[in-house]
C-alpha cells in the first residue's frame, strides 16, 4: 500500500512538471508582448523595457521558468533598485492589471468555488446515487421508467440553459430565492447556504442525472452477480443484501468518477459562476483571459491541473481501500 | 475473410472481431418452411437500428437539423432577411421587442433579440450551422488523430506504445475546458494585433484544432486495445502469409474490423463538442460577432432573463434538443452494433 502511494505520487509529480512546462511555454512564449498590453497606449519603448524588466520577461525562457518554479517554492524578487518587489514563498507573480499578488487573488476566489462545488457535489451524489439505486431495485416499474426519462433529458441539458431557467423561475418569476451571492461560511452560515442554493441546485440536479444513470446500471449489474445470490441464500434481509453487499460493490466505480468530477469542478465552475455572477476561480480565469492577464491565467490553469492530479491520487488510494482486488495488481 | 466452417449464428453479430457472415433465421413463412437468410453483421446492425423507434426519431431530428443548417441561406432568402439585419423600429424605447412573447409576429416567428433587434429565428438557423460545423469537424479531427495514434501504438508496441500511453495520461490530466478557454485568445493574440480583427474563419479553425488536439485520447485507447487483440488473429496471419505489407494489414484488414466502436465514439463525441463550443461562446471565447452562435445568444440573454425569458428559451432549447438527439442516436447506434450491451 505504501509503495503504491509513493509510486502514484512520483508519477503525479512528473505529470505536474510537464503540464507546468507546457502551460508556461504556451502562455509566455506565444503572446506578442504582455508588457505592451499592460503598459497601455502612451508608453515609450523605454517604459515597456522597464515593465518587461520588472516582470522578468526580458530574460531567456528557461531562466524565466526557473524563476517561476523558484518563486513557488522559496519566493523570488522582481526588478531591482526602486522597483524592487519581494514576493514571498508561494509566489505566482503579480496580476498585470492591478499588481495584486496572484496568490492573494486565488486565496480570495478559492473559497467561493469550493463552496459551490462542495454543496453541489453533496446534492448530486446523494440525489443521483439514491435515485439510481431505487430505480434499479424497482426495475421496470413506473418509478423506474419516469426516472430513466428524466435522467436521460437531464444528461443532455446544459448548465448555461438550466441555470438560467432556474434563475427565471425561482428568482424573477416567483421570488422564492434571492439572487445568488457569496457570504463566507464563517461569517454567516445561513446566508452562505441561501446565497448558494441556486448554483447548488443547478449543478446538483444536472450532475445527479448522470450519477443516477451510472449507479442504476452498476447496481443492476451487481444484483445479478453470484455473491448477491449467496447473500440472499444465506437468509439475509433484503435491506442487508442491498446496502451491505450490493451497494458496496456497486459504488466503487462511482467513487472514481465522483472524485474526478469534483477535481475538475474545483479547477473552475466558470459557467455557473458566470451565470450567477459569483466571483470564483473560474470567473477569475475568464476575466484574466479577456485581458491577457498571463500570471493569473497561468496560475489558475496550473491550479486546475493540480486539482485533477490530486483527485486522481485520492481516487486511486480510496479505490485501493474500498476494493482489495486493486491492491494486488 | 469469410470462412464457412463456423456454425451459423454462434458468433455474436456485430462483434468487431468476427469478420465472417452471421446467419439469422427469419420468422417462418406461411408454408411452415423456415427460410434461412444470410446477413452480414453490418446488415444485422442496420436492421436493429431501423427497428429501434428511438433511433428513428432521433435520426429524423438530426436530419432535419442538418437540413435546416445547410439551407440557412435559403431561409434568409425566403424571408428576405439577413441574420445581421436590425429591426430597431420593432423595439420600444428600452430596447425591448414590441408585442407578445419577445416580439413574435408573422414576420418574426421567434421574435427579436432585445437590444440589437435581430431576428431570432435567423440567428438560430445560422447558429445551428456554426454549431454543427464546428462539432462535426472537431469530431472528425479527433477521430483521425485518435485512429492514427492508436493504430501506430497498438501495432508498434514497445517504446512507441509507452510514449503514446504516457501522452494519453498527460492529455487526460490537462484541465481541458479551462485550458481551451485560456489558449484560444492567447493564440489569437499571437497572430493578430488588437486593432485588426481576425477573420471569423481563424477563430473557428482555432476552436476545432483545440478540440481535436485534446479529444483524441479516448479513440486512441480504444483503437490501440482493438489492434493489440486483433493483430494475433488468424486472418492477420493469413494476410501476412499471403505476402501483404504492413499498410495493407493495418488499413485493409484491421481497420474494417474496428470501425464500429469508432463510429459510436464519433457519434457520442459530437454532442459533447456542441455543448463545449456553446460553453466557450457563453464566456465570450467562442465564435466572434457577427457570426451567429447559439452559446453566445444565451450569454447575451443573461441580462434579459427577467424581462424577456423567450430570448434565453429558444437557443437553449435548440442546443438541448440537438444534444439530446445526438445522445439518443449514439446510444441506439451502440446498441445496434453491439447487441451484448444492455441498457
Amino acid at each position: 500500500m505504501f509503495r503504491f502511494v509513493v509510486r502514484r505520487l512520483l508519477v503525479a509529480g512528473v505529470t505536474l512538471v510537464v503540464i507546468s512546462l507546457v502551460t508556461f511555454g504556451l502562455f509566455f512564449a506565444v503572446p506578442s508582448s504582455p508588457a505592451k498590453v499592460m503598459c497601455g497606449k502612451n508608453c515609450t519603448a523605454a517604459d515597456i523595457a522597464q515593465v518587461e524588466q520588472r516582470l522578468g520577461i526580458d530574460q531567456p525562457l528557461p531562466r524565466q521558468y526557473a524563476g517561476f518554479v523558484k518563486g513557488i517554492f522559496v519566493g523570488r524578487t522582481y526588478g531591482s533598485g526602486d522597483f524592487r518587489q519581494d514576493c514571498p514563498a508561494p509566489c505566482l507573480g503579480y496580476s498585470f492589471r492591478n499588481n495584486q499578488p496572484v496568490t492573494e487573488i486565488i486565496a480570495q476566489r478559492l473559497p467561493v468555488t469550493f463552496s459551490i462545488v462542495f454543496g453541489g457535489a453533496v446534492l448530486w451524489l446523494v440525489l443521483g446515487i439514491s435515485l439510481g439505486m431505487v430505480s434499479a431495485l424497482r426495475r421496470g416499474t413506473v418509478f423506474d421508467r419516469t426516472a430513466i426519462g428524466i435522467t436521460l433529458a437531464g444528461a443532455s441539458m446544459q448548465v448555461y440553459f438550466f441555470g438560467l431557467i432556474l434563475l427565471y423561475l425561482l428568482v424573477y418569476a416567483t421570488g422564492l430565492l434571492p439572487f445568488p451571492s457569496y457570504t463566507p461560511l464563517t461569517e454567516n452560515p445561513g446566508r452562505w447556504a441561501v446565497g448558494l442554493l441556486l448554483p447548488w441546485m443547478t449543478l446538483g440536479f444536472l450532475n445527479s442525472a448522470l450519477y443516477a444513470r451510472l449507479s442504476r446500471a452498476q447496481m443492476l449489474e451487481t444484483l445479478s452477480e453470484d455473491f448477491v445470490r449467496t447473500a440472499r441464500a444465506k437468509g439475509l434481509s433484503a435491506r442487508q443484501v442491498h446496502t451491505r453487499h450490493a451497494l458496496r460493490a456497486a459504488i466503487t466505480p462511482i467513487v472514481t468518477i465522483a472524485g474526478l468530477d469534483i477535481g475538475t469542478s474545483l479547477g473552475g465552475t466558470f459557467i455557473t459562476e458566470t451565470i450567477f455572477g459569483l466571483q470564483g476561480l473560474g470567473k477569475a480565469t475568464v476575466e484574466a483571459v479577456q485581458f491577457l492577464n498571463l500570471p493569473v491565467v497561468m496560475a489558475t490553469v496550473l491550479l486546475a491541473a493540480v486539482f485533477i492530479v490530486v483527485a486522481n491520487i485520492v481516487v486511486d488510494v480510496l479505490y485501493a481501500v474500498i476494493d482489495p482486488r486493486v491492491r494486488l495488481s | 475473410m469469410s470462412d464457412m466452417s463456423h456454425p451459423p449464428s454462434l458468433t455474436a453479430p456485430g462483434d468487431p472481431a468476427a469478420p465472417d457472415l452471421a446467419v439469422e433465421t427469419e420468422s417462418p413463412p406461411v408454408g411452415g418452411r423456415r427460410e434461412i437468410v444470410g446477413r452480414s453483421p453490418n446488415q444485422l446492425a442496420w436492421l436493429r437500428l431501423k427497428r429501434d423507434r428511438t433511433a428513428r426519431t432521433s435520426a429524423l431530428t438530426l436530419v432535419v437539423a442538418a437540413l435546416v443548417a445547410l439551407c440557412a441561406p435559403l431561409f434568409g432568402w425566403l424571408t428576405g432577411m439577413d441574420p445581421t439585419d436590425k429591426f430597431v423600429d420593432r423595439l420600444n424605447d428600452f430596447g425591448m421587442p414590441i408585442g407578445y412573447a419577445g416580439g413574435i409576429s408573422s414576420e418574426h416567428w421567434l421574435g427579436l433579440e432585445p437590444g440589437s433587434g435581430r431576428d431570432i429565428m435567423l440567428q438560430l438557423v445560422y447558429g445551428l450551422r456554426t454549431s454543427l460545423f464546428i462539432a462535426l469537424a472537431s469530431a472528425l479531427l479527433a477521430s483521425v488523430i485518435g485512429v492514427a495514434v492508436g493504430v501506430i501504438a497498438g501495432w508498434a508496441r514497445g517504446w512507441l506504445d509507452s510514449v503514446v500511453n504516457w501522452l494519453v495520461d498527460l492529455t487526460l490530466a490537462f484541465p481541458f475546458l479551462i485550458f481551451a478557454l485560456a489558449v484560444i485568445p492567447i493564440l489569437q493574440d499571437r497572430f493578430y494585433t488588437e486593432r485588426e480583427a481576425p477573420p471569423p474563419a481563424f477563430r473557428v479553425a482555432l476552436i476545432i484544432a483545440t478540440f481535436g488536439l485534446f479529444s483524441w485520447t479516448y479513440t486512441a485507447r480504444l483503437v490501440r486495445g482493438q489492434v493489440i487483440s486483433l493483430r494475433e488473429r488468424e486472418f492477420v496471419e493469413a494476410a501476412r502469409a499471403a505476402g501483404a505489407g504492413t499498410g495493407h494489414i493495418l488499413f485493409r484488414q484491421l481497420l474494417p474490423n474496428i470501425w464500429a466502436p469508432i463510429l459510436v465514439t464519433v457519434s457520442l463525441n459530437v454532442p459533447q463538442f456542441i455543448a463545449i463550443e456553446a460553453a466557450l461562446a457563453f464566456v465570450n471565447i467562442g465564435v466572434t460577432e457577427p457570426t451567429p452562435d447559439l452559446g453566445r445568444m444565451i450569454y447575451n440573454s443573461i441580462g434579459y432573463v427577467a424581462s424577456d425569458p423567450w430570448y434565453t428559451l429558444f437557443p437553449g432549447l435548440t442546443i438541448f434538443l440537438l444534444v439530446l438527439a445526438f445522445n439518443l442516436f449514439g446510444d441506439a447506434l451502440r446498441d445496434s452494433l453491439d447487441p451484448r450491451s444492455t441498457r
